[in-house]
């Protein structure tokens, strides 16, 4: 089956009002970096819909493939076209209906005939589409009310237009439309997740991360670059943001009680992440809390935590099970990478048996006997900053291959 | 030396015997070790993976290395039938599949599968009309081979995957062993859901073999342990055996239209020597694979005929290595219906990359002299 062009739905942008144009160039935008890789196509934005036309049909594939992960995108369809002759019009119905799953569906044929001069009024044309397609296609039975493939037919002066299938899109707003938060990336399964619900609610991310050689490898810290890398595939680039994290590990784990060090150590991270925010005109932190999955998640850990910043925390998971996660994180590719045994600086301290009601004034007197503040400036100055997706590095395997 | 046995196996390449040196001595590692040794060895890994997966038109996360085209096709038979038995347990063959195929889905058999074996023509292709016909509700898999290995037949895969698609929910399996490397072999260009290789039939190492498959597709693990390749075949993953494999697949893919027309060249000389050879059949289609050239002399043992070309340093065999040391004739002949007195005369000439122009004109000047030798003409 050849395919012209590819209709994009916008969904919710179109409720948009007068900031409509900002999203749909910004949906425009964002679809020519995502697939920047392909041959050059064009782009036609209208009021209600957008239009893909590529130049070759393995570019159309590629579209198809990769259009469902990009933000901002309700549904779309691939559309045929063929001239105004009778029988190129009932080849090329019977090639769309050919390409979808019949099996036990509903079918209707829905015509558009914008160029007047066309041999056939509308219902003949209708008629003329449906019973070729059902002669030919004998299981589809015809309903006229919601069947489950509508095949549009359009007849204009150029050619004919034809499409049946209606393929779904992320959903959500195009990326950068709603302006950008810090995400807290640990490199287990919740952060990239909570990243990902953001992104597709238009926010663009920074990513921090804390690492604490030589307690945690090189592998953990490789480990939430891939993750990372991963995110920066929906369609905008994440700057990661690695904070040196042992000397105030290893001051806490002197200064403050086994069982709420948890608590003082959340505390001090999300300090840094509100340092490392304002100074990179990020608007809010993002994290991957879920309500009462682990100690530090419970609302009284919450609320301790929290004391330390005005900033909104936005906790995009805080209401799902971990299993949606799961599904989540399978879905966006992100579990494969989180699921690697390497410890992050969050397992490899935590004490036997954290407080799970921690109380905010206990934890702030024993925080009082050290001044923490200058370990957390260095921390932020002497960060290691990383740009995804990352250009291709030199590659050592090349010869082997 | 004449070596005209390349369906057999093939010589490694210098390239791909480099590779695996080099991967032994510098990334040995266990690729499922947490060290950065481990880390190499595994990124190495899946690089490999990668290019096969390319190469094949799928994604890396749906190819597995094996040890070889036995165990890859065993894998992709049990471990899709029972994976899906639930569906039904209703699968097509052809009767003359690699004994690797056939004798995998006879144990199936003998566990409650229901199989029905295509029959081939004289030029040994199934009839699509005839699968149509077998096709049922209950079909989970088709399992035919892309080109066969006695005969050089070609089956029309691409049609067949169609046709199977359309009627029924079955699962296309193509066992392209032989395929590889000579003829474009591609998910897109077959429209199969699952395809199995072995690196040795083109120029790589015995001992390695993929399975690899399109979305959709899962299988029960048929060897268990350590959970390795994705849970379906445990075992430390021999990580200079999958490089080398990705190696041997790269060269022969790339040199694959530029031998073609080589094998198509030396493959109408061989056929033009034939002809005009008294008693001597071409067993092999006209449409047949230009790679193999299956002959036969009348009244003669195959087993004599290979011995006389040897002492004139030209290998060949009789039918396939894996048939070749039983007495009676294989099932690939008898399927196609050889008639009596040329039966047991049967030998297979197989090209490949070792050959040249000048082999091929060595073969034709010492071949009919030496059948008229051994007849006592």
């Amino acid at each position: 089956m050849e395919w012209k062009e590819i209709l994009i739905r916008y969904g919710e942008l179109s409720t948009k009002g007068r900031n409509r144009h900002e999203f749909t160039g910004r949906l425009r935008d964002n679809i020519r970096y995502a697939f920047a890789d392909l041959p050059k196509f064009q782009i036609v934005t209208e009021r209600d819909r957008m239009f893909i036309r590529p130049n070759d049909q393995e570019t159309m594939d590629q579209l198809i493939k990769r259009l469902p992960s990009i933000f901002g995108i309700q549904s779309f369809s691939p559309v045929a076209s063929c001239s105004q002759d009778l029988e190129d019009i009932k080849q090329t119905a019977i090639n769309v209906i050919g390409s979808l799953d019949r099996e036990n569906k509903t079918f209707k044929v829905t015509v558009k005939r914008s160029y007047k001069p066309f041999e056939m009024e509308t219902n003949e044309l209708q008629q003329f589409v449906g019973s070729n397609v059902l002669r030919t296609f004998s299981d589809l039975q015809v309903q006229m009310k919601k069947p489950d493939i509508n095949l549009h037919v359009e007849v204009r002066r150029e050619a004919v237009y034809m499409m049946a299938q209606v393929i779904p899109g992320a959903g959500g707003l195009p990326i950068g439309s709603n302006g950008k938060s810090l995400l807290m990336l640990s490199g287990g399964i919740d952060s990239p997740v909570a990243g990902y619900q953001m992104l597709k609610r238009g926010v663009r991310l920074d990513a921090i991360h804390f690492y604490s050689p030589p307690y945690t490898s090189e592998r953990s810290k490789e480990k939430v670059m891939d993750l990372a890398e991963k995110l920066s595939r929906f369609g905008a680039s994440v700057k990661l943001h690695i904070i040196p994290f042992t000397a105030i590990q290893e001051q806490i784990q002197k200064q403050i009680p086994e069982n709420v060090s948890m608590t003082t150590t959340r505390r001090m991270m999300l300090k840094i992440a509100d340092l490392v925010r304002e100074e990179t005109g990020a608007l809010a932190i993002i994290t991957g809390e879920s309500l009462g999955q682990v100690a530090s998640q419970t609302l009284e850990s919450l609320t301790a935590i929290n004391a330390v910043t005005n900033t909104p925390i936005l906790r995009p998971l805080i209401s799902f099970d971990k299993q949606d996660i799961i599904e989540i994180a399978q879905d966006i590719e992100t579990y494969e990478v989180s699921i690697r045994p390497y410890e992050d600086c969050c397992t490899i301290f935590t004490p036997a048996s954290p407080k799970t009601k921690p109380k905010l004034d206990k934890v702030e007197y024993y925080e009082s006997f050290k001044s923490f503040e200058e370990m957390i400036e260095e921390a932020v100055s002497e960060r290691e900053i990383m740009v995804f997706p990352k250009k291709k590095k030199q590659d050592k395997f090349s010869d082997l291959l | 030396m004449y070596y005209f046995d390349h369906s057999a196996t093939t010589k490694p390449h210098k390239e791909v015997l480099d590779t695996f040196v080099k991967v032994n001595e510098e990334f040995f590692a266990n690729p499922a070790s947490l060290h950065e040794l481990g880390v190499d060895a595994n990124t190495l890994l899946s690089r490999a993976r990668k290019q096969v997966a390319d190469m094949l038109g799928t994604e890396e996360n749906k190819v597995i290395f094996t040890s070889g085209g036995t165990e890859s096709n065993h894998f992709a038979i049990h471990g899709l039938a029972k994976k899906v038995q639930s569906r039904g347990k209703h699968i097509i063959t052809s009767s003359i599949e690699h004994p690797s195929v056939m004798e995998s889905i006879k144990q199936l058999e003998l566990q409650g599968f229901e199989v029905d074996y295509l029959p081939v023509n004289k030029k040994g292709i199934i009839s699509i009309d005839e699968l149509k016909s077998k096709l049922r509700k209950d079909t989970i898999l088709v399992s035919i081979m892309h080109i066969n290995n006695e005969l050089g037949s070609i089956q029309p895969i691409a049609e067949i995957s169609h046709l199977v698609h359309q009627n029924s929910r079955a699962f296309v399996h193509v066992d392209a062993v032989q395929s590889f490397g000579k003829y474009p072999v591609s998910f897109t260009l077959l429209g199969a859901d699952v395809l199995t290789l072995t690196g040795h039939k083109f120029n790589g190492l015995k001992g390695t073999g993929i399975v690899a498959w399109k979305d959709h597709v899962s299988f029960e693990p048929t060897i268990v342990g350590g959970g390795q390749e994705f849970g379906l075949r445990s075992g430390t993953v021999p990580v200079a055996q999958a490089v080398a494999f990705a190696k041997a697949m790269r060269l022969s893919f790339e040199n694959q239209p530029t031998m073609l027309t080589k094998y198509e060249k030396w493959n109408s000389q061989l056929r033009q020597l034939m002809s005009h050879l008294k008693d001597v059949l071409v067993v092999s289609g006209e449409d047949a694979a230009a790679h193999i050239l299956t002959i036969s002399v009348r009244n003669l043992k195959g087993e004599v005929l290979v011995n006389a070309l040897q002492s004139k340093d030209i290998i060949v065999s009789t039918s396939s290595a894996c048939s070749s040391k039983q007495t009676k004739s294989s099932h690939v002949i008898q399927a196609i219906g050889v008639s009596d007195d040329y039966k047991k005369g049967v030998i297979r000439i197989s090209l490949g990359t070792s050959n040249d122009n000048q082999q091929i004109d060595y073969f034709i000047e010492h071949f009919s002299a030496i059948i008229k030798r051994i007849k006592g003409e």
